[in-house]
């Protein structure tokens, strides 16, 4: 069981800057994200792409952002399960939260943020009627074990880098690799296009152009695939089908969590701290919902720090406090760094 | 500085006339959102990058549109439901051209 002080439900910008705002309050964080890594969209979805309404920064990539955040909250040494999408949530007798992913990894805090964005990523579907029955049964959307592919007939649907890149990694492993797109361009790395076609000369993928998977046969998993090409219908056989469309943001198990839920996103109480209607647990950022709502950044770093003073006072009710200014009083690390202003000296000047 | 008349189609198969700004730098996507004809979450996720196809619409009536550009373009090729008369909503800005435009959401993915 990972314990933490405020347990962070998604580590995009706005849970990342949470980490140093509770950092200054020597309250320790905790996050998951189902993502790979952190950064949320800035690093999934867009990560070249300039921002223009950072405050002090005229222009900063997505990515740069991450990693500036990841640096200034380095000393706060926040812990991270990734890879993993928080699913259930239950609340203890002391108030308390247990939050346990859909991996069985399970977390413990006395506060929880929902800094969730637009949602988890998850696969995005083709239109197959039928896909759903064979979801691991020879349909994956996220390719884990490479293994798994060894020796069999593999089709890829996709047009984008994943698709390429992984059309080209399973011919070393697959019996077989088909490749099909509904257009005859890729959009990937100019080297990933370039290596496809010279695996398409060499006979070790069968590229499918334009075309598209519209079905799927089997009893009780994959057997065939259909599809349409022009005007022709065909069937070929296949032991998995893995569809690669990308990830889009859903609210997913969050939407059950009992937290009263308006325009896809978590109502809070804005004029005090961003908590929802349960007692305890917080949302900042994109997920949240109040009158004037606007999801930016710079909001969301503005809500993690007033969340975080309000979690302070609900840990330690008997505790005074008042916000001290980081000029004033330095920045010291749970790693035992310390900054501050360098301090000036009185000396005479002979 | 003028509005436009723009008709929407929304997901559901409701017709709706609405006065589109065009000095406002605004696209399609964000008038539908304006307008609140697409629930929040469900439309322009990406924020109007043709990143994410969320916007997709069917173009319903003969105007000229800009031209599709490379990104727009590859995302409608990894799109849903794509028609012959499918854009990016986030990818068509309000101009005087577009006067009497008629659209309908493509469906929600």
């Amino acid at each position: 069981m990972i314990k933490t002080d405020i347990l962070i439900i998604g580590a995009g910008p706005t849970g990342l800057f949470a980490v140093f705002e509770a950092g200054l309050l020597k309250l320790k964080c905790h996050l998951i994200d189902a993502l790979p890594q952190p950064g949320g969209q800035c690093s999934e979805i867009y990560p070249k792409k300039p921002i223009y309404d950072i405050p002090g920064f005229p222009e900063v990539l997505a990515g740069d952002l991450v990693t500036n955040l990841m640096k200034q909250i380095e000393p706060f040494q926040p812990g991270f399960t990734l890879g993993e999408r928080a699913d259930t949530i239950e609340k203890l007798d002391d108030g308390s939260f247990i939050v346990t992913t859909e991996k069985g990894t399970k977390h413990h805090a006395p506060i929880v943020a929902i800094a969730g964005g637009l949602g988890s990523f998850e696969p995005r579907k083709p239109p197959i009627t039928n896909l759903s029955n064979f979801e691991d049964k020879g349909v994956e959307y996220i390719i884990r074990d490479p293994e798994l592919y060894r020796d069999k007939n593999v089709v890829i649907s996709g047009g984008g880098d994943s698709a390429l890149d992984w059309s080209i990694f399973l011919t070393n492993i697959a019996k077989s690799v088909m490749l099909v797109h509904r257009r005859n361009e890729f959009r990937g790395a100019l080297d990933s296009v370039e290596k496809v076609q010279e695996l398409k000369n060499l006979g070790k993928i069968e590229l499918i152009t334009p075309a598209e998977v519209v079905g799927l046969v089997g009893t009780n998993k994959v057997e065939e695939v259909v599809i349409k090409q022009g005007a022709e219908v065909f069937n070929r056989e296949c032991d998995h089908f893995i569809p690669l469309f990308g990830l889009a943001p859903k609210l997913g198990p969050i939407a059950d969590w009992g937290l009263e839920i308006e325009k896809n996103a978590i109502k809070v109480d804005n004029s005090l701290d961003y908590q929802t209607n349960i007692p305890g647990i917080y949302a900042i950022g994109d997920v949240n919902t109040y009158p004037g709502k606007l999801k930016l950044i710079l909001c969301g770093f503005h809500e993690a720090t007033l969340m975080c003073q309000s979690a302070y006072q609900r840990i330690f009710p008997d505790k005074r406090y008042v916000m001290k200014y980081t000029t004033v009083g330095g920045v010291e690390g749970f790693d035992g760094s310390k900054k501050e202003a360098p301090k000036s000296v009185i000396k005479s000047i002979d | 500085m003028t509005d436009v008349k723009i008709t929407i189609i929304d997901r559901q198969g409701v017709k709706h006339q609405v006065d589109a700004p065009t000095d406002m730098n605004m696209n399609l996507m964000e008038i539908v959102r304006s307008y609140e004809l697409a629930p929040e979450g469900t439309i322009g996720i990406c924020g109007g990058m043709a990143m994410c196809a969320s916007c997709q619409c069917y173009i319903l009536s003969n105007h000229a549109l800009p031209e599709i550009s490379y990104d727009e373009d590859m995302m409608l090729s990894e799109a849903s439901n794509v028609k012959e008369n499918s854009r990016l909503g986030c990818q068509i800005f309000i101009k005087e051209e577009l006067e009497g435009l008629e659209i309908e959401l493509a469906p929600e993915v």
